[in-house]
């Protein structure tokens, strides 16, 4: 087996200097009877090329070379090429968690000036060293809030991202931790008339998506005005990181969760991504995950330590803010190395060509058909709804090698035929005007079977 | 130094600050392509919801930042420049044709929501991955969604929650031996579960009289590592699982040390009803300085209507497809389907093994760690003298007696060449090393470890403050973790 260093000449030296006469001695602890007298059913043995070919085969079938629409919690972002360069690098790829400081230091600066850009866009004061992913940083905030605010109930914004929604009940299930949802009015904003009405005094948090899952900006401002007079806090989650470069940063927020894919990490169906959690200094010590702190050695030169672990697992036990150990750190360095990249001007240029795509898109669907929500300001999605199921529409562009907007059926059935479209600065014209011409064919369609239909009627 | 290194050890020692210090404003690393649609007026579009300013995101060109993280990389130690003994962490190589493989365009760009029909290929990986994971655990069903080993733990314990509720009532407690892994107490924290202490005997084995005594109706589930955190196997395993089933209790794996079982022995076949297993452990995908990982768990049939949506399953067409349709399942516990990165690594591990790999590869790490227990034996203590499997624990025994500790020798190995072994755990052991060299060491490494090791034994006796003093190869000395907790300074600020 070409990964394994050793010899038949030194498997058999080193038997001898154990004192055993065969592998079996040294597998003897395990009762006979549990041991496996056979080959394992897997794939045979299989050469590195043939490995290659099998997973080249795997991503023909997998929509290669698709134009994609699609948003809905993972963005389709360019990744500059230094990323890959750097993050391959062996220090960082097959480095360990940094415990050791003196010999992980690379690790350790580069985690600190991740925490320190991710607090620049947020507008929070500290921040995290990652958590899995923006589904569950935002369950983990919302139990972070629980901790703070000694009270139980939750109020989840239904314009929340469906599957964060799932998680969070998942995680609140069993630790009593009743949950409530607050509508989204005819601009797709949170009905802050039903917020008011939702906390009560046993409320510890309001948690809302900014941009939400339908595409709309919310007001922030209002929201966390309305959760703090009730003694609340706010924790916002933010899905689409790149709207952090032309949209305000929740800065009333308490907690902020975020999925930071965006920046520079592959769509990769579904993961690896990162979530990050930041907040105030004060919350610091019930922030769940591994923080980064700044110190010195015994000679006086900067240096970089793994801090405040007496939040964490392996020192607290089940007194522990989290259960997290491992965490994303590789992907951390993606969107480190990609916030270093765009800085502050170029995410806000990037940002802004989403929106003026954006823009361009639901202004040319909104020749042919309806674009929900036009009363509150977006960044990259917005709904479109048609007069024909959006299935039928998406099973026809992809004959046109694009993947049209979400359906939303699944997740709001009383949109009706309704689809979630995103449009990044990988989206073309091209592939714009091809899918909002067959829209709009869709739409004629319809309406002509109406008119022949209704024709029909009056001849009867 | 006194004694002569034999491996490389001095670090670069090139200066660089922190990347805002180089940051000036009208250099950038980036150039936008022209628009191809209308500009847009941004404050017309977002009204008070424009951001003005990034505050002090940095400016600076491409090369900056490719020799900044470059030099960065140069500080840290890696599989790659040497043996990482860390125990109980798996540090084995990572193949590098996983990283080519999981960048192959159809599947670095798949969105998870793309319709099924164009994502069979991925659905395959994930379901001959499953498979895969089936066969060398010896249970029933699979769920791939946990995106680290402690999310596995979690989503383990909800299923037995799951279970017990369905058959009456939760129950209330989760058995936790004291050698245990901290991740094991503080998920059964969050699945709302009491956790009680469960002692090791002599051998450093669950005690099973008093497991026997512990046990009752309310104790939901055992969660045992096997082999233990001393790197022995629970020999009375079957009478554990016995235990646990004759009072309707499920015994939990903690799968954090597959790598001595893979090929050799099922967790299925030894009684195990619940598990998770860590794809960056066992199956080599890389652990990137400390993530990400990727934790599924697999399960006997009695736990699998429990599952978390979606499941993979296989159409009467033969296509793949994700079923959500699962009215018992604990819900999701992450959004999409987990780590799928970490899938595509693993599996091109498990093609690259086939089964007489994979069972060679156990051998070998096992080989390995009774390889260095020979060698280091008398040198240092050896607490419990049970036979090790992967892993082997020493204590700081005899050098304590001169002051050193196990964190002193552990920053002295570091002038040696080597990454430091696993300190201060399993609590069980006052002053452990736990030592796992994996599969992926030469004799030729390890001969070299135990070299350091030994000679580190002779420096305690004869100049201790050499070891107490060390590293003393590395750009920074040993840090001020005090100083850094008492007054956090967890990000850099203009004119710091």
């Amino acid at each position: 087996m070409r990964y394994l260093p050793k010899s038949p000449a030194d498997r058999k030296a080193m038997l001898q200097a154990i004192g055993a006469r065969s592998i079996d001695d040294l597998f003897a602890p395990i009762p006979a009877e549990y041991r496996l007298g056979r080959d394992l059913k897997v794939p045979r043995q299989m050469a590195e090329s043939e490995i290659v070919d099998w997973f080249r085969e795997r991503a023909r079938e997998n929509g290669d070379s698709y134009a994609t629409f699609l948003g809905a919690g993972a963005y389709y972002h360019y990744r500059p090429v230094i990323i890959d360069s750097l993050i391959s690098r062996g220090e960082f790829l097959t480095a360990y968690t940094p415990y050791q400081a003196e010999i992980s230091q690379g690790t350790l600066q580069s985690i600190f000036e991740f925490q320190t850009m991710i607090c620049e866009l947020t507008s929070m004061e500290v921040a995290n060293a990652s958590m899995y992913d923006g589904s569950t940083a935002a369950a983990e905030a919302v139990m972070m809030a629980v901790r703070l605010t000694g009270r139980r109930s939750v109020v989840i914004a239904r314009s929340l991202h469906p599957e964060y929604r799932e998680v969070l009940t998942t995680y609140a299930h069993h630790q009593n931790m009743p949950l409530s949802t607050c509508s989204f009015g005819d601009d797709a904003r949170l009905n802050l008339k039903e917020l008011e009405q939702s906390i009560t005094s046993d409320t510890a948090c309001v948690l809302i998506q900014s941009p939400n899952f339908l595409g709309t900006i919310e007001d922030t401002t209002a929201i966390a005005e309305i959760a703090h007079r009730k003694g609340a806090m706010l924790v916002v989650s933010i899905a689409e990181a790149v709207s952090l470069g032309i949209v305000e940063p929740p800065r009333k927020a308490d907690v902020i969760a975020m999925e930071a894919q965006s920046f520079g990490v592959p769509l990769g169906f579904g993961g690896p991504y990162c979530g990050v959690i930041a907040t105030r200094d004060q919350f610091v010590r019930q922030m769940p995950g591994r923080l980064v702190g700044q110190t010195t050695d015994r000679t006086g030169k900067r240096g970089f330590v793994l801090t405040l672990a007496t939040r964490e697992q392996h020192i607290r036990r089940e007194k522990a803010t989290s259960n997290i150990c491992t965490n994303q750190a590789l992907v951390a360095l993606m969107v480190n190395i990609f916030m270093t990249i765009y800085g502050k001007v170029g995410l806000k240029e990037l940002a802004k060509q989403n929106l003026a795509k954006t823009a361009y898109a639901a202004a040319q669907f909104s020749k042919h058909t309806k674009v929900l929500f036009a009363g509150a300001s977006r960044f990259n999605e917005f709904v479109v709804q048609t007069s024909e199921d959006p299935y039928a529409i998406n099973s026809r562009l992809l004959g046109h090698k694009i993947i049209g907007g979400l359906p939303l059926k699944k997740f709001y059935p009383e949109l009706g035929n309704a689809a979630l479209w995103c449009c990044t600065e990988l989206t073309t014209r091209t592939a714009i005007d091809t899918a909002v011409g067959l829209v709009a064919e869709s739409e004629r369609s319809v309406k002509a079977t109406k008119e022949e239909v209704d024709a029909q009627e009056v001849e009867r | 130094m006194k004694h002569k290194t034999r491996k490389a050890t001095r670090h670069v020692n090139q200066n660089e600050g922190l990347i805002f210090e180089k940051s000036s404003p009208g250099k950038a690393a980036w150039k936008l392509p022209p628009l191809d649609v209308p500009e847009v007026d941004a404050s017309a579009l977002l009204g008070s919801s424009e951001r003005k300013d990034l505050g002090n995101l940095p400016e600076v060109s491409e090369i900056e930042i490719i020799r900044h993280f470059t030099r960065l990389s140069t500080w840290n130690y890696a599989i790659d420049l040497g043996m990482y003994p860390l125990g109980s962490c798996t540090m084995k190589y990572n193949p590098r044709v996983n990283e080519l493989v999981v960048r192959l365009d159809g599947l670095a760009n798949g969105h998870p929501y793309q319709p099924e029909r164009i994502s069979q290929g991925a659905l395959r990986i994930i379901k001959t991955l499953s498979d895969c994971l089936l066969e060398i655990t010896g249970m029933d069903a699979i769920t791939l969604q946990p995106a680290a080993g402690a999310h596995g733990e979690l989503t383990g314990l909800l299923l037995v929650r799951a279970y017990h509720q369905s058959k009456g009532a939760p129950r209330k407690k989760i058995l936790i031996p004291d050698s245990a892994h901290g991740t094991n107490p503080a998920t059964a924290a969050m699945v709302g579960y009491a956790v009680e202490n469960l002692k090791s005997n002599a051998q450093g084995m669950v005690d099973v009289a008093a497991l026997t005594a512990q046990m009752n109706d309310d104790v939901a589930a055992l969660m045992l590592t096997n082999p233990n955190t001393l790197g022995v196997f629970e020999q009375e395993i079957h009478k554990i699982a016995e235990i646990m089933h004759a009072k309707g209790g499920l015994l939990y794996m903690d799968g954090a040390n597959m790598n001595a079982l893979v090929g050799k022995v099922r967790p299925g076949d030894f009684g195990v009803d619940v598990m998770h297993l860590n794809l960056h452990k066992t199956f080599s995908t890389p652990h990137g300085g400390g993530g990400p990982g990727s934790g599924p768990v697999a399960v006997k049939q009695i736990l699998e209507p429990f599952l978390p949506t979606p499941v993979a399953v296989t159409r009467p067409d033969g296509t793949l497809a994700f079923d959500y349709d699962r009215p018992q399942s604990v819900g999701r516990v992450r959004a999409f389907y987990g780590n799928f990165g970490m899938f595509v690594r693993a599996l091109a591990y498990i093609l690259a093994n086939g089964p007489d790999g994979l069972r060679q590869t156990t051998e070998d790490a096992v080989l390995n760690a009774n390889y260095i227990r020979k060698g280091l034996e008398g040198a240092y203590d050896l607490p419990y003298s049970t036979p090790s499997m992967h892993e082997v624990v020493f204590s700081d025994k005899l050098q304590a007696k001169k002051g050193v500790k196990t964190m002193d020798i552990a920053k002295r190995l570091i002038d040696y060449g080597f990454h430091p072994y696993t300190t201060a755990f399993p609590l069980i052991v006052p002053g452990a090393l736990m030592i796992e060299p994996t599969e992926s060491e030469s004799k030729e490494e390890m001969d070299l470890f135990v070299e350091a090791m030994r000679s580190i034994a002779e420096e305690v006796e004869e100049d201790p403050q050499t070891v107490l003093d060390a590293p003393h190869s590395t750009r920074v000395s040993r840090l001020d973790e005090t100083a850094a907790a008492r007054k956090p300074v967890l990000r850099w600020k203009p004119g710091n």
